[in-house]
């Protein structure tokens, strides 16, 4: 594909194209730098909202709602649903559509899902470079839908303006509510499957653990909501405008995705210098070497990686 | 790089209540390393199709019980075509007469599995037959 030519395609809401370049930048690094470099300067404009939440959360069928109901205000939607892949066979399942069959059709919903392809964190890899294909596509909304998470799968902050935690009743206690990690990231805590015994203690345990926390500017709001029956969609829509026009007018949005850019960047570095290192000790087998002698003992870890960063820093 | 998996969508064209092969297919494809996008029960040609070209699929698997192959399969084929996506492979699988099989190969679907073939037929054969870019 010619790069312009491909430029313009995106740019005129091509759906092949959309989809062409998201394969390419979930397969090949290479040419995914080359796409991201000449479409970075028209991204930016979309509001990207994460939906996070424990396995059987009910996200799928969230996003479903969220996504009709911004279609029903003229919006358009892009859809990032994320699956784990197996981390024996490199297969997955995607299975996230099952829940979005009328949006199948409709022009102004494009929908991708993703295997996460041994990535950890709740996302995959190429998640961030698809948020600004479909930004560029021309999609008003992005929703990143993560992998059921656990405890600590926090990707999501890094990627989106405003994240949603989906809570369901029954899951812990309190405890498990005050415990370090998602629970720390969400921006708006929507109470699924909220016509179930103990929905109520659910919410009164989240806000049990905001009370806990610092005071903050802006306090996160909880919604209950019974996405099966779209019961209270409109007013998490709500609370997610909510949120970007408190993003902007506090001028935490720009914070954010400058602190989000800082890390990206440092994490391409990171890549890269992984990359150049590993190839160095490569060519006069230093690795090897280096790992022989930690193993009889003669150096120690730290002192093996340490002579090999000097072999990488003397030829910088 | 050639490493990368074959995504498959595997979709259950018209009316058919239960789709107990499909996921015994779609579990044997993600056991052979593919990525099996599944959209479950009751979708259109039109749905099929949207979807497999959002998804990028290199292949569209259709499992159908219900007897209405000769209409909705030959519908997928003639809808991607009409989006330029024809390089997919299209495949059947399901209840489906002998007689019926050649028709639907002239329509453009590559091969029909019928009940009992071994899964590993399945995942031979798209391995040999995809079309990779």
């Amino acid at each position: 594909m010619l790069i312009l030519e491909y430029i313009d395609k995106l740019l005129n809401g091509d759906k092949r194209t959309c989809a062409r370049l998201i394969s390419i930048v979930e397969n090949n690094e290479e040419e995914a730098k080359n796409i991201i470099k000449n479409i970075y300067k028209y991204t930016g404009k979309a509001h990207v909202i994460g939906i996070t939440g424990p396995p059987g959360g009910g996200k799928s069928t969230l996003t479903d709602k969220l996504a009709k109901e911004l279609r029903n205000k003229g919006k358009t939607v892009g859809i990032i649903a994320i699956d784990p892949t197996s981390p024996f066979t490199g297969g997955a399942i995607l299975g996230d559509r099952i829940r979005m069959q009328d949006l199948a059709t409709d022009p102004g919903v494009f929908i991708r899902s993703m295997g996460t392809r041994g990535y950890l964190g709740g996302l995959s890899k190429a998640t961030q470079s698809a948020v600004k294909i479909l930004d560029v596509y021309g999609a008003d909304y992005i929703i990143i839908e993560t992998v059921g998470v656990g405890q600590s799968e926090i990707d999501i902050v890094k990627n989106a303006d405003t994240v949603v935690m989906v809570m369901v009743p029954g899951l812990g206690d309190d405890i498990q509510a005050i415990k370090a990690g998602v629970m720390e990231i969400g921006d708006i805590f929507a109470i699924n499957k909220s016509d179930l015994d103990g929905a109520a203690r659910t919410a009164a345990e989240v806000k049990a653990m905001l009370d806990m926390g610092p005071r903050k500017d802006r306090r996160p709001p909880i919604v209950q909501v019974v996405a099966s029956l779209n019961k209270g969609i409109d007013g998490l829509l709500d609370e997610i405008m909510n949120h970007m026009e408190y993003l902007i007018d506090s001028g935490e949005l720009k914070n954010r995705r400058e602190d989000n850019i800082r890390m990206e960047i440092i994490k391409l570095i990171e890549t890269e210098i992984m990359r150049i290192v590993l190839q160095k000790s490569q060519t006069d087998r230093a690795l090897e070497k280096a790992t022989s002698e930690v193993v009889d003992r003669k150096t120690d870890p730290f002192s093996a990686s340490e002579s090999i960063m000097k072999l990488f820093s003397k030829n910088v | 790089m050639n490493s990368r998996p074959i995504r498959v969508l595997i979709a259950k064209p018209g009316l058919d209540g239960h789709d107990r092969g499909a996921k015994v297919i779609a579990r044997a494809l993600r056991d052979a390393g593919m990525e099996v996008i599944y959209t479950g029960l009751r979708q259109t040609p039109e749905q099929i199709v949207s979807a497999a070209i959002q998804e990028d699929v290199d292949v569209v698997a259709m499992s159908i019980l219900s007897g209405a192959h000769n209409y909705l399969l030959p519908r997928v084929v003639e809808l991607l075509k009409q989006e330029d996506a024809d390089d997919m492979l299209v495949l059947g699988g399901g209840v489906i007469p002998d007689e019926d099989i050649p028709g639907l190969k002239e329509a453009g679907i590559k091969e029909i599995f019928t009940p009992g073939t071994p899964t590993t037929a399945v995942v031979d054969y798209i391995n040999e037959n995809v079309n990779r870019q």
